[in-house]
């Protein structure tokens, strides 16, 4: 297969980036997206230019590493399925294929493809956790918890982290990803304890790196490689306005915020 | 020379870990807050050991190569975690763990590091399930439990295909809270280069910022490598791309000594080589063989489509060689089985190189819902990546290079020949002797990092209360900086023609061809001799792009590169050694009549330590005698 590559290079977060124009031949519709570019990168390697930097690693879809904007889709045109999860035999022959890194004010662009997802740690370090010492867990099964809420924990839990969600939205809003962190713990009842005050603080952080809001598209869902529901978008929305009452009631907060 | 003193307390093997427990000495809640720890890598055990240690007090240092600590590879761990809780009243206990993992590691492994992973394994359940750890449930709220190959008890808690995910979200999330109190400071888009040592003491590390190219010194009163295995070595492997055995090689080049390197899992159940660009192979998890049932055609090259072939024309050959276990084997007998009839030519797909693992009777008897509901994940990704649905006809799988038993030398408290240099996690060798068992290594790695090293290095570090901030001014710091920058000098200079990924790709063939699943004497040295030549040829022929002071990916995989041609020799250095078969290592020479592997106890039940003694130097073997007073050596048998 041959393909027209349009691909996004930037020298630097300073520099000013720019499409350029490759041509790629003989590509196996056996490859994956990002063996094809790491072919097309032996070939400028060789030629004595500088290869395309983007960001990858466990390349089985999982680790949330790598995320390209393939022909204006975050992770390209199919469902359900990350960058290196992708296939060649997708795309059409002689087809042009645009690769852009994820496009928003929270995720300044470093390098070609390479975006800075750190604004992401933030919002985690604002709550993303059960707060347990190491040492002081009861005995696991001492606390049943309902089959029902403990799988909808794990499908938001399945959350990888990429930021497809945010590169699909048109405000750039991170709610898919917060709200999976959130509903993860509000559904179950080790999360209870400081459910109010970690989807205050999450909410908050959001806002400071400067994420959008949300506007219900969906195309957050629809775009996400794992499939994380809208629903848990809903459920956040829930706990957030709880946790604006509780914090006109007394002891309903366990922590100054 | 170095004596190797495992520090294995005396006692009943039941109450070492207690009474050794007990006699630790503590750092004093004021004092933790004046010495610093550094903490290499970010997946289970790294994160659970900086995130405890933080929980104690003390100042903690992570380093990670990726951009988040929640992509380290541990991640992409599907299958499930081991623990001896015995829920399923099938007989199970820390004892009966401890001895699957002895019989499973083919009896190269300390029984009493052994013993104390399995008795810390139900604490980190417990603290899983504390972290909201989405362990999946049966419908009265407990906890649900599978059984995992070699095993005969179901001890494998797990969250779907997912399990190591959401173990390391679940320490991701302890460390996020540790980062947000301020009492863990993480430095992630790091390669640590090189260690530092000062009057004989680990005093801190060399990294390279990835983002800057700038050489940084970190200096704290001890460093605990978490860095994983080196399994890419061959290439292709199931490990993530950025996986690489650079800083446990630092360490090694520093005095650590080296342990079984030649220890090296092929996991039987990958999805084959599809294309000549790959760079990856994906893992097929091995609790699909609880269901799936393994087979060739009993005709040599059929090209049938596989639906089409008969029931009586199929040699579902590990329940016709193995009756007793069936699909259930340990890894290195599954691999070496697949490998075993793709060569005598009964091998499946253009390539002859993969077999099938067939679902159609599990379908049958329980209904796609039941298996899309254990699996559906995994056929999904099997779907994306062939194209081929896995409900309609069955999978093609085949062995590729996965974990690494062998790693870094470490005592009793998991500390290496160094002073104040710990390694946990996979980047050690303690607890899998020379085949791991499916799900043990989630276990270890979080044993290690929450339960285990917390204690150890406490004691380790009691001495520290006095020395204050260690300066990275002092001349070792220096000459280490120095030593890291003059090789990124050397290598930048070389001006070559041919890329890191294309010389890695040739190294990995060597190994796998000539230290692989089946490996004989020749072949060994045969390897090392084109080691070599390669080695050579890189270093006058590697060609990286741009400058070392920016983001260069082509920079940090030739580093990683330059370490793996001399990891491969010591691993084919130490298969030649070991002149007997055990677990994943398998010497022609050394099997029984009907190719099983043949042990050799009263010669080779040791640990082989290996101690660097210079760049063009032989290493230098040292031997840790194993004694078994608890489990009686026996011959490995699954039939």
């Amino acid at each position: 297969m041959d393909f027209k590559l349009k691909i996004w290079r930037q020298k630097n977060a300073q520099a000013k980036g720019s499409f350029r124009t490759y041509p790629v031949s003989d590509v196996s519709p056996e490859m994956s997206f990002l063996e094809m570019i790491d072919y097309l990168n032996k070939q400028i390697i060789e030629s004595g230019g500088e290869p395309i930097t983007f960001e990858q690693d466990c390349r089985e879809g999982i680790c949330g590493s790598c995320g390209l904007y393939i022909n204006g889709r975050p992770h390209g045109p199919m469902r359900r399925t990350t960058t290196c999860e992708l296939h060649m035999r997708e795309f059409s022959d002689g087809e042009t294929i645009v690769i852009e890194p994820w496009r928003s004010k929270a995720f300044p662009v470093i390098k070609d493809l390479v975006v800075d997802r750190s604004s992401f740690e933030r919002v985690m370090h604002a709550g993303g956790f059960i707060s347990v010492d190491t040492g002081s867990a009861a005995e696991a099964n001492s606390l049943p918890v309902s089959k029902h809420n403990s799988d909808k924990a794990f499908d938001a839990a399945a959350c990888i982290g990429c930021g497809a969600c945010v590169a699909a939205c048109k405000n750039s809003s991170a709610v898919l990803f917060a709200a999976a962190k959130i509903a993860q713990y509000a559904l179950i009842p080790q999360g209870k304890a400081e459910a109010k005050e970690r989807v205050d603080r999450m909410v908050k952080q959001m806002d400071t790196e400067g994420f959008g809001y949300c506007s219900n598209t969906y195309g957050c869902e629809f775009d996400c490689p794992k499939g994380i529901s809208v629903d848990f978008i809903a459920l956040m929305n829930r706990e957030f306005f709880s946790s604006k009452l509780c914090k006109q009631i007394p002891g309903k907060y366990t922590r100054k915020v | 020379m170095q004596k190797l003193d495992s520090k294995i307390p005396d006692g009943p093997l039941a109450d070492k870990w207690k009474n050794y427990k007990a006699g630790l000495r503590l750092v004093s809640p004021a004092n933790k807050k004046k010495i610093e720890i550094i903490v290499v890598g970010t997946g289970l055990a790294g994160s659970a050991a900086a995130s405890s240690l933080g929980e104690l007090g003390y100042k903690v240092k992570v380093f990670c190569f990726q951009d988040s600590p929640r992509r380290a590879h541990s991640v992409a761990a599907q299958g499930g975690i081991n623990a001896a809780k015995n829920y399923r009243n099938d007989n199970d206990s820390v004892y009966r763990l401890f001895h699957d993992m002895i019989k499973g590691g083919d009896y190269r492994a300390r029984e009493a590091n052994v013993y104390r992973a399995a008795e810390v394994s139900n604490d980190v359940i417990d603290h899983f399930t504390a972290l909201g750890v989405p362990f999946a449930r049966d419908y009265g709220g407990t906890l649900d439990t599978r059984s995992f190959g070699g095993v005969q008890v179901s001890r494998t808690f797990y969250a779907k295909g997912q399990t190591g995910q959401q173990c390391l979200l679940g320490t991701y999330s302890s460390l996020n809270r540790q980062i947000a109190k301020g009492t863990v400071k993480m430095y992630p888009r790091r390669d640590m280069l090189d260690i530092v040592i000062i009057d004989g003491k680990t005093r801190g590390i060399i990294t390279r910022n990835l983002l800057t190219g700038e050489i940084e010194r970190h200096s704290a009163h001890a460093v605990v490598l978490a860095t994983g295995g080196y399994g890419t070595v061959f290439y292709l492997s199931t490990l993530g791309l950025g996986s690489n055995a650079s800083a446990a090689w630092s360490a090694f080049k520093k005095g650590a000594f080296f342990a079984n390197p030649s220890f090296i899992q092929i996991h039987p159940t990958s999805i084959p080589v599809l294309n000549d660009y790959q760079c990856k192979l994906t893992l097929m998890s091995e609790s699909l063989r609880n269901d799936g049932r393994v087979w060739v055609p009993k005709q040599k090259g059929d090209k049938r489509h596989p639906v089409e072939i008969p029931e009586d024309e199929r040699d579902y050959y590990l329940e016709r060689r193995y009756p007793a276990f069936g699909n259930l084997v340990p890894r290195d007998v599954a691999s070496r089985a697949a490998k075993e009839r793709c060569d005598a030519g009964y091998g499946v797909g253009d390539t002859g190189l993969s077999v099938y693992l067939d679902f159609k009777d599990a379908i049958a008897k329980q209904g796609e819902d039941k298996i899309r509901d254990k699996y559906g994940n995994l056929f999904e990704m099997y779907e994306k990546i062939t194209g081929i649905n896995p409900y309609r006809q069955p999978m093609r799988i085949y062995p590729a290079g996965h974990y690494t038993m062998g790693g870094l030398w470490v005592d009793y408290n998991l500390m290496t020949t160094i002073p104040g240099l710990f390694a946990i996690g996979e980047s050690n060798f303690s607890d899998h002797g020379a085949n791991r068992l499916g799900a043990s290594s989630l276990m270890q790695c979080c044993g290690d990092g929450y339960f285990i090293l917390p204690n150890t290095i406490s004691d380790y570090l009691a001495d520290d209360i006095r020395t204050g901030k260690i300066p990275e001014e002092d001349k070792e710091f220096e000459k280490a900086e120095k030593n890291v920058s003059d090789r990124i000098k050397r290598i930048m200079s070389v001006k070559g023609k041919q890329t890191a990924s294309s010389f890695h790709k040739r190294l990995g063939k060597i190994m796998w061809d000539h230290c692989g699943m089946r490996r004989d004497a020749e072949g060994l040295k045969k390897g090392m001799e084109l080691l070599k030549e390669l080695e050579k040829e890189f270093w006058s022929d590697i060609c990286i792009p741009g400058s070392d002071r920016e983001l260069n990916q082509e920079l940090e995989k030739a580093l990683k590169v330059a370490d793996f041609f001399e990891v491969g020799r010591l691993m084919c250095e130490d298969a030649l050694q070991r002149e007997e078969s055990c677990g994943a290592h398998f010497r022609e020479e050394h099997q029984t009549e009907t190719g099983e592997a043949k042990r050799d106890d009263s010669k080779f039940a040791f640990v082989g330590a290996w101690e660097f003694q210079g760049q063009d130097a032989r290493p230098k073997l040292h031997r840790e005698e194993l004694e078994f007073k608890y489990v009686e050596l026996k011959e490995r048998s699954y039939k």
